[in-house]
């Protein structure tokens, strides 16, 4: 759209140019150019088709399964596989596979919250040091820096243990331990930008710090946020489930896949029925891999430089 | 260099009274009474009401915040963090012998974690976009995505219950004095599964810090002057590659604590992560408080201990 504007216009008695090549630059827009790169990473195509299996199943459970996720039956307790059970009950006799289907919408929710509220935090305060730089830019830098050596599990622990565990505190405590990442993505392309020609230009033309802000830096960051965000969202849904595993996360009976795992904790149980444990795990484990994958392949597509390299 | 250890000193000490305070805030605001705990249900019938009041009063929850506070810090200065509301012995007491089991744990892992790190990650980065480096990257995804309580009850499945070879909890088999050949092998499953969760990052660190290395003049020059491929990179790139290796490691160790809370939950480890899950089910706030204080100061020190070894390692580093 914007390439075939730029088209210098013709000069008269000169035929116009072409259109073929035209529409070829178009189809360079650098999300094009992105989408690409990323449908040519095997990896994060497979990742992305098994998050969105993952998603839909969690959003369809109720059509997927007659079962609800609370409903105890003692009746049916801790039983194998079979037709009626797919992956068998627990051991309040509640379905193995409507809990792993519902536990996914919590999981998912939390992971998803959680580092949009990190992100959100990151992006006022990495604006802030990045614009206003000096002392202020000193002072969020160190900050980020101690932020970011506590762990969240920890915090998470003590905080869950004087206060009481909860999803909310759960959501808050890992945006408020994730919040660095993504200040400083976002800082450190701030100073970039303000040394851009195109931003001097913008400033030239009269254009005030909120539109500079709103029209320029808003939109180059999308990119490295989104991807600062997708990677957020593995380890905080992988959080979730070791906090909730202890006990300190989502209670029951609302299910999560890391509590589903804390009932496997005694080793009967772990070895006569894995029908217990396996499913959740493995439901973490997808999912965790899928959205690096998805992760990892964002921000090669995005920043073709970075190619593979550490986190 | 004297001026900058000064100042990060000063940040860091800054940070700790900081976060004591918070996490004294908040354990004093916190729900559920620790007196009514530790009284036994008879005694709360016969009298209880008063027997609470005075233990209040003795152990000082009666008075405003910011005294207890200052009581407090003055007493934790000392070493003296209190005494447990269950076991009635001094907090640092039962901290400081659950911290051996936690060392030992880390330390094991920490160092599993280094070796395979740098040998995956060698080995990706020389034979770079081949599928050995394939695999590795998948693999150290894998080892990041896999929740380590998920995988313990999958390896206690196989290789306690299924094979019968290593034992599934403890530290040592109990009654049997088997000694250190004995506690090794209750550490294998749990050290080796913490170690997992930091030979990925690490494996990923090695081999982009190898690949910019292995790309840069030097390495060029070394080759042309006829040092073999491996020569180049075990005594020319990998040396520098190292160094920013110092830091992340050091920036790791409190993440591996965090890791090490879940791994000795599963395995019954008997150290600080086990200790502190106990205290939470009985609201033992002093050992809670104590812990978070031991963490603040393992990561400040980390903290430090990255910024100076950064540092002192490459002499480029400019300090500000």
């Amino acid at each position: 759209m914007t390439a075939v504007e730029l088209t210098p216009p013709s000069p008269a008695g000169v035929p116009p140019v072409p259109a073929t090549p035209a529409r070829k630059v178009s189809h360079r827009s650098p999300a094009r150019l992105a989408l690409r790169r990323f449908t040519r990473n095997r990896l994060a195509v497979v990742g992305a088709v098994v998050l969105v299996a993952v998603i839909v199943a969690a959003l369809a459970a109720p059509l997927l399964t007659p079962y609800d996720p609370t409903a105890v039956d003692l009746g049916a307790f801790r039983q194998a596989p079979s037709g009626a059970h797919l992956l068998g009950t627990d051991s309040s006799g509640r379905d193995v596979l409507t809990r792993l289907l519902y536990a996914g919408r919590v999981s998912l929710s939390v992971g998803l919250l959680a580092s949009l509220v990190a992100v959100a935090i990151g992006l006022f305060f990495g604006a802030i040091a990045g614009l206003v730089g000096g002392f202020v830019d000193s002072v969020v830098m160190r900050a980020t820096d101690i932020v970011l050596s506590f762990p969240s599990i920890i915090v998470v622990v003590v905080l869950a243990g004087i206060l009481g565990p909860s999803v909310t505190m759960l959501v808050v405590v890992m945006g408020a331990t994730n919040w660095p990442t993504a200040a400083r993505v976002v800082r450190g392309l701030v100073l970039s930008l303000r040394e851009q020609e195109y931003i001097a230009a913008a400033r030239a033309a009269g254009a005030r710090t909120g539109w500079i802000l709103m029209r320029h830096v808003v939109p180059a960051a999308l990119a490295p946020v989104s991807v600062v965000a997708t990677l957020l969202v593995a380890s905080t849904v992988l959080n979730e489930a070791a906090l909730s595993f202890l006990g300190l996360g989502v209670q029951p009976p609302q299910a999560s896949w890391g509590n589903m795992l804390n009932d496997a904790q005694n080793l009967t149980l772990i070895r006569t029925m894995p029908w217990m444990w396996l499913p959740p795990g493995l439901a973490i484990a997808a999912t965790v891999l899928a959205v690096n994958f998805v992760g990892d392949g964002l921000r090669d597509a995005v920043d073709p430089r970075s190619g593979g390299g550490a986190r | 260099m004297l001026a900058f250890v000064f100042r990060r000193l000063l940040v860091n000490v800054l940070v700790f009274f900081a976060v004591s305070v918070g996490v004294f805030v908040l354990v004093r605001a916190a729900p559920g009474d620790p007196i009514r705990v530790m009284v036994d249900p008879v005694q709360m019938q016969t009298g209880g009401e008063e027997f609470i009041a005075r233990k209040r009063a003795e152990l000082g929850l009666d008075d405003p915040l910011p005294v207890q506070y200052a009581a407090w810090f003055k007493r934790a200065l000392t070493g003296d963090l209190g005494t447990s509301y269950v076991s009635h012995r001094p907090v640092t007491e039962v901290l400081t012998e659950r911290l051996g089991p936690t060392v030992l744990l880390m330390g094991t892992a920490l160092l599993t974690a280094v070796v395979l790190g740098l040998l995956v990650g060698t080995v990706a980065a020389v034979r770079r976009n081949s599928a050995v480096d394939y695999g590795a990257t998948v693999l150290s995804l894998a080892t990041i995505s896999v929740p380590s309580f998920f995988l313990g009850i999958a390896a206690i499945y196989l290789f306690s219950l299924t094979l019968g070879v290593l034992p599934s909890a403890g530290m040592s088999t109990p009654g049997g004095g088997g000694g250190s050949s004995d506690i090794l092998r209750h550490l294998i499953l749990p050290a080796g599964i913490l170690g997992l969760s930091l030979a990925g990052p690490l494996t990923r660190y090695v081999r982009s810090g190898l690949i910019g290395e292995l790309g840069a003049d030097y390495a060029r020059t070394a080759e042309a002057k006829g040092a073999t491929p491996r020569r180049v990179v075990v005594r020319h790139a990998l040396r520098n590659a190292l160094i920013p290796l110092i830091t992340v490691l050091m920036i790791y160790i409190p993440q591996l604590f965090g890791g090490a809370v879940i791994v000795e939950q599963v395995f019954a480890w008997p150290g600080m992560g086990q200790l502190v899950v106990s205290s939470i089910a009985q609201l033992d706030y002093p050992v809670i408080v104590g812990f978070a204080l031991y963490i603040s100061l393992l990561v400040l020190v980390c903290n430090l201990a990255a910024d100076l070894l950064y540092a002192v390692a490459d002499p480029r580093v400019s300090l500000r």
